[in-house]
């Protein structure tokens, strides 16, 4: 064969360059499926680890933090109140025969409230958050692997895990449990105009008939877990992105996966908290 | 005695299965050239990405400016780095800053005023010839412009060393040539030493003092391009065909 020097895949098919055996015969931990789930569960801790220990660490990204916020929570404020509005307005609404088969009807804006404050609210925003920042996450980190950003930050002697992922996955702890508190607002106005298609409920009955079965250990809990599950589409879509390793179609490769991943620990931190609350009460 | 500034002894790095680098033995004068030569995926990068400590090696000794890589603590090794340019083979530019925060990046820890690091961005954009396009983003530069700004940035913080990861692949062969000038420029005026990956061997001929050729994970020629060139193995003269 003549040698090629310029590019080609030439390159790649060199024998000596390949391994001696057939890729069959060796035993090949890394396509066993319950092996990878622990390799991964591991590296997660890790990554969950690193990010502790860097939060802390002065000095702060407060500049990077504050951009960030910006961009992971008022960015995603349209597209949350919109969603938060319909859910109200439509949750009323299907709501009402049920419980005018009872003639419970008057209690339509308490039953309305507590669902989306405790559950609705919270679930649902952080699923569209997971869906829109997470993925963005997980594919703009993804990308800036494969451009050699990360590289290159680290070799002009900074710390990108602190300037990228730290801001990033502090920023969506804090922004999402703002997020729900609009979110659950704005959904509490759908269900105001939502009681109000065929009932006459002025604002003052609505509100008080809400406060009134509204207690405390509502709010509260409801509030803390969507710390929770910020911090985990935050963490996730980090996680994927910056480990992501296969070049462009890694980027799609991360971006999906941070969806799924954070939808699916959404889904295990709500079980859990209702596990500690249902205790609690 | 000329000074060494980056030695490597025995370098030996695996993916897996995969040998890319078997025994890379280099030595890195000052105020010198040095051009590695090497098909597509002979490891190149690999092996600079070692000399910065990007890609941790299996085996071997690698120091620079007196300093083994292997061995330094996370503040050590940064304050290395910050003395070795590197320049990425995509410019590497930080798609969500401007031109202007791109090159304000590495000057951060820097305790000098707002206007003093202005005067640096400035005059470090001015020597690869693009004043211009301070304020832009990098998704409206063209590739032969991104490279410049990342060389720009490269050499903001002075750098006694840089490694050019493909210069000039992708350009067309008048930016080529540009890019090309521009390394010997810097080299001259700030007497740095450089290693310069490519299998552009017409960017070899303009830059190298010294070349060396990888196959197979080891050097297997080094010598000036007039001595490469007229090399008796007839795969070494295969490259500059
Ligand atoms: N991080 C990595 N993980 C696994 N394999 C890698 C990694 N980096 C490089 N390689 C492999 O090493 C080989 C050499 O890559 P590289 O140094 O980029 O080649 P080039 O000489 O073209 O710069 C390639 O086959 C590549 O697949
Ligand atoms: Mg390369």
């Amino acid at each position: 064969m003549n040698p090629q020097p310029i590019v080609g895949p030439e390159a790649e098919k060199t024998p000596e360059l390949k391994s001696p055996d057939n890729a069959a015969s060796v035993f090949q931990p890394h396509s066993f499926p319950l092996y990878r789930f622990f390799l991964e569960v591991t590296l997660l801790t890790k990554f969950t680890a690193r990010y502790f220990k860097e939060v802390l660490k002065p000095p702060y990204e407060f500049n990077e933090l504050i951009r960030q916020c910006y961009l992971i929570g008022y960015k995603s404020f349209p597209l949350v109140s919109v969603t938060g509005f319909i859910m109200g307005l439509v949750l009323t609404i299907q709501s009402r025969p049920t419980l005018a088969e009872f003639g419970a009807e008057s209690w339509l804006p308490a039953m309305v409230a507590v669902s989306i404050i405790r559950e609705i609210g919270p679930v649902i925003t952080a699923l569209i958050f997971a869906g829109k920042v997470g993925s963005g996450i997980g594919a703009e980190l993804a990308s800036m692997k494969v451009t050699e950003q990360i590289d290159a930050m680290e070799v002009s002697g900074m710390n990108p895990f602190k300037y990228i992922v730290v801001t990033r996955i502090a920023a969506a702890t804090i922004m999402l449990p703002a997020l729900v508190v609009i979110a659950d607002t704005i959904s509490l106005y759908g269900a105001y105009i939502g009681v109000n298609l065929k009932g006459d409920v002025n604002v003052h009955l609505f509100l008080s008939q809400v406060f009134e079965k509204l207690a405390f250990i509502d709010v509260l809990p409801a509030l803390i877990k969507t710390l929770f599950f910020g911090f985990s589409v935050g963490l996730i879509g980090c996680y994927k992105g910056y480990n992501s390793n296969k070049g462009t179609e890694g980027v799609g490769e991360a971006a999906n996966a941070s969806v799924v991943y954070a939808s699916l620990m959404i889904f295990i931190i709500d079980m859990i908290a209702v596990q500690i609350t249902s205790f609690m009460m | 005695m000329e000074k060494i500034l980056v030695e490597i002894e025995h370098l030996k790095k695996a993916f897996g299965s995969k040998n890319v680098l078997m025994d890379i033995n280099l030595r890195i004068k000052e105020g010198e050239n040095l051009v590695v030569l090497g098909k597509s995926g002979s490891g190149k990068s690999v092996l600079i990405k070692c000399m910065v400590g990007l890609i941790e090696p299996d085996e071997g000794k690698i120091s620079v400016l007196g300093k083994c890589i292997g061995d330094l603590k996370e503040d050590e090794l940064n304050q290395v780095r910050k003395k070795i340019g590197f320049l990425f083979q995509s410019g590497a530019l930080y798609d969500s800053m401007t031109v202007r925060e791109n090159l304000e990046f590495p000057l951060r820890e820097l305790k000098s005023k707002k206007e003093e690091k202005d005067q640096l961005v400035v005059e470090a954009l001015q020597h690869v010839g693009l004043e211009e396009a301070i304020d832009k983003m990098p998704s409206e530069l063209s590739g032969g412009m991104r490279k410049r700004v990342g060389l720009a940035r490269t050499l903001i913080l002075k750098p006694e060393i840089i490694l050019y990861d493909e210069p000039t692949t992708g350009l067309d062969p008048i930016t080529s040539k540009e890019i090309s000038k521009l390394i010997i420029e810097i080299q001259k005026k700030h007497n740095t030493s450089s290693v310069i990956i490519t299998h552009d061997v017409e960017c070899a001929r303009i830059t190298g003092d010294r070349l060396v050729i990888i196959k197979e994970g080891e050097c297997v020629a080094e010598g000036t391009f007039t001595e490469l060139q007229s090399s008796k193995d007839e795969w070494v003269r295969s490259f500059f065909e």
